[in-house]
């Protein structure tokens, strides 16, 4: 009985025992709630573009979205979704000084994309095209502007991490951290593709 | 990231006040504090229902006790006390909120748009969702599987503390100028999205500001309950011994969690369209007021599931503890409500049969409307086929849980009339709709709550609440709730309409038959200063049985699951060990067994069952 109560105990309470962890399905179950958040946005603006017959709408038709220059931030971005899972495989073996060089790298592609579509927001703000620039602007910018907000939240996390990993904190047996932080940038990275081809392509 | 290794060891470390009663991290004190926090609230919600009832049944009179006599408003003769103090705020040049929303006592129009629309908000936002997903969730799902607390007891702390952040955004948007959001608890744009329409201006944001806010914290008590049913059970709870009540919080979790941010996107284009220029719901910038009830009713209907699953589990929970008897159909139970919650997602479009809808769309919209009716009876046949020849406690529980399946039935025959997209066009918006939401809501969740406060207060509190109150509380509730909502099924067939301050400005409803809308509404309205009344005797029961009621025993009702399993008071860590599961949670009335009912910690599993069909999970136990 008292073997029996220790391995229950191990089994309930024992992170090791369990299929997934806490933290990891904690993870996975507020991605959950993200990707309805952005279904309500992706749906408004579909709602728009499928019920237009023009787009942009003529009143916005001379606007002209950056879509070069955007491509090459997504490539940016897709980039940074490899070293961040690079870092991830490093620490799984236990690598601690890749983790901190691939993290690095993944944190300045991170930011590199912010900026480089913070100043496309500037470009575009200066031709006259703003968030009351009629129903196009709208859902340009809170679409985007929600995305670029996950980013930069994405970005803390990451640094809040390279601080931990700076400090030595993970180990090959302990990166959940890492983990989990991998999971929510990937999340933020693959949504971008999606709403890159929505809003700037078609 | 969760460790409670510390804790089990130590069930008697001393804790400050703040970290023991205010901050706590302890989920049967986080359970208490939104059960606290959700009783409260629902004075509130129902003291502003109070309010318009007394406008609904005497239009324009003013309000006893702080309103002005008919002498002084017929021909300014001041006669009573109210009287000088009406005068007095008449003569000083300040304009006191009071004089804004009640001139000498009267309910004002605008302030009644207000009061109808806080009524709804708060009593769905602020009362039954912390009570029965907050209060019993936290409470009951780490006991009822067999664990020490929450997966993530800070989040658990953070979401209690940024409902009550959410609370006091809203109930400042009463005191903002030009009063609270008015725009009904849907919220339809573009009445809410353009702040001339309504004449709102920051009530209307605080409102969605607050809900936002309210949102963030459903969504950490989501995270935390699904991570913890799915990770934490105690071993041998496998999901088919899992009680009900823990199915339907888990379900509704997952509601919660995909539900919520789907709204508070569209919040956000609210608040954007008010005070940024945008023009999401403004036609004249190409924008689409359509689009605000799509988003708001995929939202909101799973969300009034969100509001009856719970309920649903916790009479279930109740319903076989008091009949002796195991539950009917446990499997079809949960499957029913898995099927419940899946339908809710694809029924949204019933609420906007009336907006102009393609009618090829309304037809399937009805269809999937109609066929939710089929896992709804699967449950109602399974409570009956429960207490089909049961030896029955007519305990306060008890009484509360076949109040809630009786009104439960009540409330879902009436939601097939308006699911008809041809009989929607007669009664939409009227009064049927609103006898409709409080037979579910009123007469469903919140008896279900009463209920579940009497059964689960002992472990709790460790102590009884006063029965005799209680069946005192729960007639005077039971009929003055049908005196209320019955009625208004009548007055909906007459035509007439919700959200009107002065209904007898209309002749038809002055004239209606066989008797006129007035007479019907005094009496509703006396029902339901009745009802109200009466929840003070809940209140007073609660408060003094937390300090003096009956010192309860471990397991005051003889019941199965794992609540009872664990001392009372409950400690902090919970179980002394954490058991170890051998059965399903319904063993009641067991052949051969000593006792009438066999927990889920006993170990032998010698008393094997005939007649298979309640044994959910033994056969497969590992």
């Amino acid at each position: 009985m008292n073997e029996l109560e220790h391995t229950s105990y191990e089994r309930t309470e024992g992170a090791s025992h369990r299929p997934i962890s806490n933290a990891r399905l904690a993870v996975l179950v507020l991605l959950g709630a993200e990707i309805m958040f952005f279904a309500g946005l992706i749906g408004t603006f579909l709602v728009f573009r499928l019920g237009s017959v023009t787009w942009p709408p003529p009143s916005q038709a001379d606007v002209r979205l950056p879509i070069g220059i955007t491509g090459l931030n997504t490539i940016v971005l897709l980039l940074s979704g490899y070293t961040v899972f690079q870092g991830l495989r490093a620490i799984r073996q236990d690598r601690q000084r890749e983790l901190r060089n691939w993290l690095f790298a993944t944190g300045l592609l991170g930011i590199i994309f912010l900026v480089v579509q913070g100043s496309e927001w500037v470009r575009l703000v200066h031709h006259g095209f703003t968030l009351s620039s009629g129903v196009y602007g709208s859902v340009f910018y809170v679409l985007i502007g929600c995305h670029a907000l996950h980013v930069l939240v994405a970005v803390l996390w990451l640094l809040a991490v390279f601080a931990k990993t700076v400090a030595g904190r993970f180990s090959g047996n302990h990166y959940v951290g890492v983990e989990v932080c991998a999971i929510y940038w990937a999340f933020v990275v693959v949504l971008w593709p999606l709403l890159y081809v929505l809003v700037y392509l078609i | 990231m969760n460790d409670h290794a510390h804790e089990s060891h130590d069930h008697h470390h001393e804790e400050s006040f703040v970290s023991k009663y205010i901050f706590s991290l302890d989920h049967k004190m986080i359970g208490k504090q939104f059960l606290i926090f959700g009783l409260i609230m629902f004075m509130v919600g129902g003291g502003l229902a109070m309010l318009f009832r007394w406008q609904l049944a005497w239009p324009d009179k003013p309000l006893p006790i702080i309103g002005v006599s008919k002498a002084y408003q017929e021909e300014g003769e001041v006669t009573t006390a109210a009287d000088r103090k009406w005068e007095e705020r008449f003569d000083d040049d300040k304009e006191t909120w009071l004089e804004t929303n009640m001139p000498s006592g009267v309910i004002d129009p605008a302030f009644f748009n207000s009061l109808f629309t806080m009524h709804a908000t708060i009593m769905v936002f602020f009362v039954v969702v912390p009570l029965l997903v907050g209060a019993f969730g936290n409470f009951l799902i780490p006991l009822m599987i067999g664990t020490r607390d929450m997966a993530f007891p800070v989040l658990n702390m953070l979401s209690f503390w940024s409902n009550i952040l959410g609370t006091i955004i809203m109930m400042a948007g009463f005191f903002v100028p030009s009063g609270h959001a008015a725009a009904g608890w849907t919220g339809y744009a573009p009445l809410s999205s353009v702040p001339e329409l309504s004449g709102v201006d920051w009530g209307q944001n605080l409102w969605c500001i607050s809900l936002i806010v309210m949102g963030i914290s459903s969504l950490m008590g989501s995270i935390n309950y699904i991570t913890t049913i799915i990770n934490m059970r105690a071993p041998g709870m496998t999901w088919f011994r899992l009680p009900l009540a823990i199915w339907a919080l888990f379900i509704v979790a997952i509601l919660l969690l995909l539900a919520f941010p789907v709204v508070a996107s569209a919040l956000a284009l609210i608040l954007f369209d008010r005070m940024a220029g945008t023009s999401f719901f403004a036609a004249a910038g190409g924008g689409e007021p359509l689009l605000w009830q799509h988003l708001f009713w995929f939202f909101a209907h799973p969300e009034v599931y969100i509001l009856i699953l719970p309920g649903m589990g916790m009479a279930s929970e109740m319903l076989p503890v008091f009949a002796r008897k195991p539950i009917f159909g446990y499997k079809s139970m949960v499957f029913a409500m898995i099927a419940i919650a899946f339908l809710s997602w694809i029924v949204w479009g019933h609420h906007m049969f009336q907006s102009g809808m393609n009618p090829a769309l309304g037809l399937s919209f009805m269809t999937t409307t109609m066929l939710i009716a089929v896992p709804s009876a699967i449950k109602t046949f399974n409570w009956l086929g429960t207490l089909h020849r049961a030896s029955i406690r007519f305990t306060v529980p008890m009484l509360n849980v076949l109040a809630f399946i009786s009104m439960f039935v009540i409330g879902g025959l009436s939601g097939i009339f308006m699911a008809n997209a041809p009989v929607d066009i007669y009664i939409h918006d009227t009064y049927f709709i609103v006898a409709h939401i409080h037979y579910v809501v009123f007469g469903g969740s919140v008896f279900a709550i009463f209920g579940g406060i009497f059964y689960w207060f002992p472990k709790m509190y460790g102590r009884h609440m006063n029965a005799t109150l209680g069946k005192i509380h729960f007639w005077i509730s039971f009929l003055a709730f049908n005196g209320v909502f019955f009625p208004m099924h009548i007055l909906g067939v007459g035509g007439h309409m919700r959200r009107i301050a002065n209904p007898m400005q209309y002749e038809f409803l002055q004239q209606m038959q066989p008797i006129s809308a007035q007479p019907i509404n005094v009496f509703i309205t006396v029902c339901a200063f009745i009802l109200g009344v009466a929840q003070f005797l809940l209140l007073i029961n609660v408060f003094w049985s937390i300090f003096r009621g009956k010192v309860a025993e471990q397991n005051p009702w003889q019941a199965t699951t794992l609540e009872w399993h664990a001392p009372t008071p409950v400690p902090h860590g919970n179980f002394d060990a954490i058991p170890h599961v051998y059965h399903g949670p319904y063993e009641y009335s067991v052949p051969d067994a000593e006792a009438d009912w066999i927990p889920q910690t006993q170990p032998n599993g010698e008393s094997e069952h005939g007649e298979g069909e309640p044994v959910p999970a033994g056969a497969t136990a590992d």
